[in-house]
């Protein structure tokens, strides 16, 4: 934790550092002109900060950042113009009028996916733009007042100005940083790069995403209000036009995405560069600002998709880290990997039903993948899961933990109906899963994986990263492996890393689907242990697995599914000499090759 | 009586509008349609080279005059057609340059990320193409010169604009002509297999990533010939891609994305929408009315738009 503070003593360092190099060259400016473009430099600063919350950290890419860029300056100039309510409350006042807006336009538009997200938050501001040119707001100035200008922020020097703007600025990214490090930026992100995952880990996607875009509208309100203050004259095209939008977009992406510096590098660089020209060549070339930030942008996505900090941030991190694929310490399985007979189930002894299903269906149109499926898994038991491909086994998973709707039928957790609840509510109840193919966030690290998962089972964020600590030591990863990005991970690593997320808060069951697929011999003989020691920690395991001589050692308990439909179910060693199941699934070479094995 | 009699007149006036203007927005959003249907890219720059179009057909015709020999009746329409070439061109090297970067094969495998990536490279063009035309162009409004948008035709008390009339005749004989080239030609019948399955296209021996282009091309091509052809009757400058975007995917989600026929038929209903909503909004607003009609569909037609989120997990 001492760490974690000295992280946030240098970020703040940092800041300050900045605010206050900035200013003493914005003193030093003489000129008026290069004044104001240092003011404009914060506003859109500030514009892409608040795009960056929304768009940078959950992935969901806005387009129409320019509606409460709008709606905030059009908020400061009518309260000004009508009521004359000073600027100093207007702008408090726009922000109000942007988190609304936030809300308002996010219900609807959050029910979207990847462009149609994108394209329905451009038609918000387009279609305000008209609105306004409608209503008779084609061009308000605000009026000057001469007797007590200061309060009306009205100042004959434009370094007030920048520092009212830089004022603004630090308070949105000490806003942005704390959101960066705490549970809500990192619920945002995991979201950004696997929802699924991030979903069934506990994280409730459309509450994280709702604050984040009020935040987002939030800052962005309060740009377009300054933004109204110091150019005394608001048209709808300036605040509600494409370029607006599209404005916020490029500094932040420009400058790094995701990360609360990156608006501040890009609109350091772009808006400096694109002033300068447009008043260079402005009169010959027309357009120049916009085919500068078209030209940022493109070049940016093909060179440095996610910005220059993180491009800066991965050469050195590159220089510093050991070649990806190489742990410095190897995965030790915590318990001595003794072979267990046959017979193991015999001896041991299970709780009350832990999780029941009664007559459970899901269709897909007519392809019935679940088919009325009656199991009940006792607490503290291995149940395996097995069948051919295609046999709904990982639908069944799907429904349990809701990213599916079942048909009919109920499912209980420890007496309790789970059917209905969406994933994060599932995972909140006690229900961890792993997937077939390993969801991962593959741009964070593996502690920070699995921190990810203990959210749901922690009250602080401090709390999360201990019970994240202690999941990882339980599946062996320890030292600095924990400290590697899950993009450079071994097989073996992501499953561990999976399954220590899936563990992390703690949860009454656990479902693993084909946890040791993909693995080499030893490398299987060295994950059974710690799932049979998780196990006889107390949580109960549904297993799906293909790999037939890992199941018969690990589960007390087969169920065969075939074609949607439970067709065996009983101990291991009976089920494999069901006839039903050698013909559905393991094949009569399999049957006599496994007698000899066991005799 | 009399009061119900020009309310009539007026409803048929705004209904032969909105149909007239509805071809070319439906000859707009088959080529947006193409795009989207055979590459799975949100092209954000479509309206930009819609823009493109109006201006070639202008330079043709009025500017340049290289048209003026053939009269001003069939000058203009035969700048249309030929601005289709020319943007054809633009768009094919723009592909083959930038947008293949961010396309193809190895992209469709990165789902979400690879949309991110091309959302972001089509805006940047956009941004270039509208700016760097007002560089180019001047941002005076204009428009192709003919007789035609200002005679009409009457069909009873209904006044049909001749350019908006002949621009409707002529987005349909285009979008008819596309429609054969795609189900009867072998090239097209391999640019709908690069669509259907990239992976199997490839394994049988068709360049996905040449079909893209050519998909690519004649997206923006077509919508180029609809540009020129609506600039027979409608002022334009270079910003005017911007509105049109979203116009154009109004009808392409409408109509049910991929679907060329249904893209038609999605910009027709647009068309009328926009026309009548002047029937019971101010004149300004007929714009946000097509926002508010995107957004309506969006958000109650978006089982076919997601695809699945849950394909596999």
């Amino acid at each position: 934790m001492i760490g974690k503070r000295r992280a946030y003593l240098r970020q703040y360092a940092a800041i300050a550092l900045f605010a206050l190099a900035y200013l003493a060259l914005g003193f030093a400016v003489r000129d008026a002109y290069y004044q104001l473009i240092m003011v404009q430099v914060l506003v859109w600063a500030v514009m892409g900060l608040g795009w960056n919350v929304l768009s940078g950290y959950s992935g969901m890419i806005s387009f129409g950042h320019a509606a409460f860029f709008g709606l905030g300056a059009y908020t400061v100039t009518i309260a000004f113009v009508k009521f004359g309510i000073t600027p100093w409350l207007g702008i408090p006042l726009g922000v109000v009028v942007g988190v609304i807006a936030g809300v308002l336009i996010g219900i609807p538009t959050f029910r979207l996916r990847g462009h149609y997200f994108a394209l329905a938050m451009l038609a918000y501001p387009l279609a305000m733009l008209y609105v306004f040119e409608w209503m008779g707001y084609q061009e308000v100035s605000l009026p000057m007042k001469r007797e007590n200008p200061v309060a009306y922020m009205q100042f004959a020097d434009q370094r007030t100005y920048m520092v009212i703007a830089m004022l603004l600025a630090v308070a949105c990214m000490v806003i942005s940083m704390h959101v960066e490090r705490s549970r809500f930026g990192r619920s945002l992100l995991a979201i950004k790069q696997n929802l699924p995952a991030a979903e069934a880990a506990g994280i409730d996607a459309a509450r994280w995403r709702m604050y984040a875009m009020m935040l987002s509208a939030g800052m962005a309100a309060a740009a377009g209000g300054f933004y109204a203050v110091i150019l005394l004259v608001v048209t709808p095209q300036t605040v509600f036009g494409a370029l607006t939008s599209a404005q916020a977009l490029i500094v932040a992406l420009f400058g790094g995405v995701g990360v609360f510096w990156g608006p501040i590098i890009g609109s350091t660089i772009l808006i400096p560069l694109a002033e300068t020209l447009h008043a260079k060549l402005g009169d010959i070339l027309p357009g120049i600002q916009g085919v500068v930030y078209g030209v940022a942008i493109i070049v940016i996505i093909l060179v440095a998709p996610d910005g220059i900090y993180w491009k800066v941030r991965d050469r050195i991190m590159a220089r510093r880290a050991p070649p990806a694929g190489a742990p410095r310490a190897a995965a030790r399985p915590i318990a001595p990997a003794t072979p267990i007979a046959w017979d193991t189930a015999a001896s041991r002894s299970f709780g009350a039903p832990l999780l029941e299903l009664q007559n459970v269906s899901r269709a897909f149109g007519g392809l019935r993948a679940v088919d009325e499926v009656t199991l009940s898994v006792p607490e503290g038991m291995i149940y395996g899961i097995i069948g051919p491909n295609g046999a709904g086994k990982t639908t069944l998973f799907n429904v349990l933990n809701g990213f599916l709707a079942a048909n009919q039928g109920a499912m209980r957790l420890a007496g309790q109906e789970i059917g209905g609840l969406k994933p994060h509510e599932v995972c909140a109840r006690g229900v961890g899963r792993t997937f077939q193919v390993v969801r991962s966030f593959p741009r964070m690290t593996v502690l920070e994986n699995v921190v990810i998962g203990a959210f749901v089972g922690a009250k602080t964020d401090d709390e999360a990263e201990r019970l994240a600590h202690a999941a990882l030591a339980r599946v062996g990863m320890t030292g600095g492996q924990v400290h590697m990005l899950a993009g450079g991970l071994t097989t073996k690593q992501l499953r561990l890393m999976e399954l220590a997320r899936a563990l992390a808060p703690r949860p009454k069951l656990l479902l693993l689907d084909e946890t040791l697929a993909g693995l080499g011999h030893d490398e299987l003989e060295g994950i059974l242990p710690i799932i049979r020691q998780v196990n006889r920690e107390g949580v109960t395991i549904v297993i799906i697995e293909h790999t037939m001589h890992a199941m018969v050692k690990l589960a007390d308990h087969f169920c065969v599914l075939d074609h949607g439909r439970l067709i065996a179910s009983g101990k291991p060693a009976d089920v494999v000499k069901n006839p039903a199941v050698i013909e559905a699934y393991l094949g009569k070479k399999w049957m006599d090759r496994a007698q000899d094995q066991v005799a | 009586m009399d009061d119900l009699y020009w309310h009539l007149v007026d409803f048929l006036q705004a209904f032969a509008a909105g149909l007239l203007v509805g071809g070319t927005y439906g000859l707009m959003c088959v080529g947006l349609g193409i795009i989207f249907g055979v590459m799975r890219v949100v092209n954000f720059a479509h309206g930009d080279f819609m823009m493109l179009g109006m201006y070639a057909a202008f330079y043709l015709v009025t500017g340049f005059g290289v048209l003026a020999f053939l009269g001003p009746y069939a000058g203009p329409i035969a700048g249309a057609v030929l601005a289709g070439p020319i943007v054809f061109a633009i768009g094919w090297l723009l592909h083959k340059f930038l947008i293949s970067r961010v396309t193809g094969a190895r992209v469709v495998a990165a789902e979400a990320e690879g949309h991110y990536a091309q959302i972001i490279l089509t805006l940047g063009i956009a941004l270039v193409l509208a700016n760097g035309g007002l560089i180019l162009f001047g941002s005076t409004p204009l428009s192709v010169q003919t007789p035609l948008s200002r005679e009409s035709w009457e069909i009873g008390p209904v006044f049909l604009n001749q350019a908006r009339a002949v621009g409707f005749i002529m987005a349909v004989i285009c979008a008819l002509g596309l429609y054969l080239f795609l189900t009867r030609t072998n090239l097209g019948k391999a640019l709908r297999a690069a669509a259907d399955n990239p992976t199997a296209a490839a394994y049988v021996g068709i360049d996905v990533d040449r079909a893209h282009r050519l998909a690519f091309g004649l997206g923006v091509g077509i919508t180029g010939v609809a540009g020129g052809l609506f600039a027979m009757s409608q002022s334009f400058q270079p910003y005017i891609g911007f509105d049109f975007v979203i116009v154009m995917y109004a009808g392409v989600v409408l109509g049910g994305m991929g679907s060329i026929l249904g893209a038609f038929w999605g910009g027709l209903t647009i068309g009328l929408v926009q026309q009548m909503s002047t029937l019971i909004l101010p004149y300004q607003l007929q714009n946000t009315a097509i926002f508010v009609v995107f957004l309506v569909i969006v958000f109650f037609r978006p089982q076919g738009m997601f695809g699945r989120v849950w394909e596999r997990t």
